[in-house]
């Protein structure tokens, strides 16, 4: 870019690591500060997070401090027996299962929801900002102050969802209770709390297309359909493989959600990968070793769907 | 940019095509999409004026012997007050923090291709994905090693791991769409790439700033797993933990809670409505550029 210019002119023609340094020093100054803490507070922890994941540490063998009494470490290094344990156990295959179909509905759902409500709101009419303004509310409330209010309207006893149920003179369902209908309440809840965002970010990304596009290829004769596919999707590419991305992440590590409204529950039925290593590492007797193993295979799927992801944008041209 | 699409004074003709008929289904499915998403926040505030009596039962009753003893109760009889300046705290931290560190790198990404910038980008996008799961349970034993379970600095360096990555790509995005004329400007009346960076680009970037840190403290404000794992005293809960208490396993103070919840969410939705639209175009920053 332009500075890289100008300073390619003022350095003078030296040896190669000198002329890098003179030429790049205030690049990797000003990257320096996230640099440095991200190895601090990622790296080291990480590193560490590997180590304990060899290991069989737990609650009871784990150094501490009582007092003026330092207990040490008694936990012994075991090699890849979590990963073995973990990779051959019932539960991996179940909880990944899950954790995906979980990622791919509630993601789904929240860009189908929010590509029909954006292209809604995308024409002008009356009451087009009230509109806006009550579909933004999920998004502006704090995810766990959700996962309440969502517990309490499901409540199989006294929740309203069950009240006007009866009301109208169906049986209740035990929402929170029975596996199937608990996993329909998180998807629920999630994509209530998703589609918000999913609906501003498209909009803006409808507003960004041109609208000559349209009345040029409505003038050609497209039908509505035909506009759809070939104007407004790929007019929207740029936006839509963000936030479907974020959306990615975001739902694949949806903590407060499942934590809050279910706890996992009943019987593990809405436990993905991440409560699941939660659970593990701070419920009953802590299993820091097994805890930390699950992270790492955790972070292994992501880095798998990174890479995906990278690839991908390089072919639509993004480069780096 | 999205903040400056304004709704296109040449929609009007469409408007006039539009035959009544579907005039009124896009209203209808309108107003049927906004009472799914404000019912459920309707619903809180109705269920927080309640007696408790009346709420554990199974009413449909929108109003039923209205009252404010839920919130008196919850301001004059449990902690809420300190758990939310708890979280006021630890929030403030991170987002300062979080700005600070990371502003020049996304300066520094949006401008210059160095050697080792791959790898930077790659550790940003990365660190983003890195559940709770992978870090919380060595940053936990790490904090434990240091004393520090059970104090805020543990929540304030927890939540950096994620900030820190998080607002150096969000700036990224908004550097991306300050012209680079201006560093050209600035460098040819003889300033360093600091100095274009500090006076001229930085002052440009507030807008860019203020939701990067606002981004940050909503994240920090509303985290759950770290801290219900760090913070072992109830003097030390931020909310989240806090109003777990009321719904435990053996008691549900439905009262309580929903009184909280309403407090926590009335300012946090004003705020957050306010700057939703600066929010949205610096999340997706970058990739609205025409």
């Amino acid at each position: 870019m332009t500075a890289d210019v100008v300073a390619t002119r003022r350095a003078a023609p030296r040896s190669g690591a000198r002329r890098l340094l003179s030429r790049h020093w205030y690049a990797w100054a000003m990257i320096a500060p996230v640099v440095i803490v991200m190895l601090v507070l990622v790296g080291y922890p990480l590193v560490r997070g590997v180590y304990l994941s060899l290991t069989d540490a737990t609650e009871g063998n784990m150094g501490r401090t009582i007092g003026m009494n330092v207990i040490p470490s008694t936990y012994e290094f075991v090699g890849l027996k979590n990963y073995a344990d973990i990779l051959t156990s019932s539960e991996f295959l179940g909880r990944l299962t899950w954790t995906v179909v979980w990622t791919v509905v509630c993601v789904a759902l929240h860009v189908s929801i929010g590509l029909g409500l954006a292209m809604l709101l995308n024409r002008p009419m009356r009451l087009r900002s009230l509109y806006r303004i009550l579909l933004v509310l999920p998004w502006a409330v704090p995810a766990f102050v959700s996962a309440f209010i969502w517990r309490y309207l499901l409540n199989g006893e006294f929740g309203v969802v069950n009240a006007m149920l009866r009301a109208a003179g169906f049986a209740g369902i035990s929402w929170l209770d029975d596996p199937f209908w608990a996993k329909v309440s998180v998807i629920a809840c999630n994509v209530w709390l998703g589609v918000p965002f999913m609906m501003l970010a498209l909009l803006g990304g409808l507003q960004a297309i041109p609208r000559e596009l349209h009345e040029a290829a409505e003038v050609d004769g497209a039908t509505p359909w035909q506009r759809f596919r070939h104007i407004t999707l790929p007019g929207l590419r740029p936006v839509s493989s963000t936030v479907v991305l974020l959306g990615t992440i975001w739902t694949f590590n949806q903590f407060p959600v499942i934590f809050l409204l279910t706890k996992g529950g009943p019987g593990g039925a809405t436990e993905i990968l991440v409560t699941y290593a939660y659970r593990q590492a701070f419920e009953g007797i802590r299993n820091y070793s097994g805890s930390a193993a699950w992270g790492m295979v955790i972070l292994a799927l992501l880095v798998v769907m990174a890479t995906v992801y990278r690839r991908a944008l390089r072919q639509q041209g993004e480069a780096w | 940019m999205v903040s400056r699409a304004a709704p296109a004074p040449a929609g009007a003709w469409s408007r006039d095509r539009r035959s009544p008929g579907k005039s009124i289904a896009l209203h209808l499915t309108l107003i049927a999409a906004s009472i799914v998403s404000v019912f459920p926040v309707a619903w809180l505030v109705l269920t927080s004026l309640k007696p408790r009596t009346v709420i554990e039962t199974a009413s449909v009753a929108p109003i039923d012997h209205p009252t404010f003893a839920n919130y008196t109760q919850v301001l004059g009889e449990t902690r809420f007050l300190t758990w939310a300046a708890n979280s006021v705290v630890v929030s403030l931290i991170t987002a300062v923090l979080g700005v600070l560190l990371s502003a020049t790198t996304g300066y520094a990404v949006s401008r210059f291709r160095f050697p080792g910038f791959r790898s930077v980008m790659w550790m940003l996008l990365i660190t983003q994905m890195f559940p709770v799961a992978i870090l919380i349970v060595p940053i936990y034993n790490l904090m434990a090693g240091l004393g520090l379970i059970n104090q805020f600095p543990s929540l304030v360096i927890a939540y950096l791991t994620s900030t820190v990555p998080f607002c150096a790509w969000m700036m990224k995005g908004y550097f991306d769409t300050v012209p680079t004329s201006i560093d050209e400007a600035g460098r040819v009346d003889g300033l360093t790439p600091f100095g274009t960076f500090w006076r001229l680009i930085l002052p440009l970037a507030k807008p860019g700033l203020a939701v990067a840190a606002f981004y940050s403290f909503i994240t920090a404000w509303a985290e759950v797993a770290y801290a219900t794992a760090f913070m072992t005293g109830d003097d030390k809960y931020t909310l989240a933990v806090g109003l777990s208490q009321f719904v435990g396993q053996h008691k549900a103070e439905w009262g309580l809670l929903t009184a909280s919840s309403v407090l926590i969410a009335i300012p946090a939705a004003v705020v957050f409505l306010l700057v939703q639209r600066h929010l949205v175009t610096g999340l997706t920053a970058g990739a609205t550029k025409a």
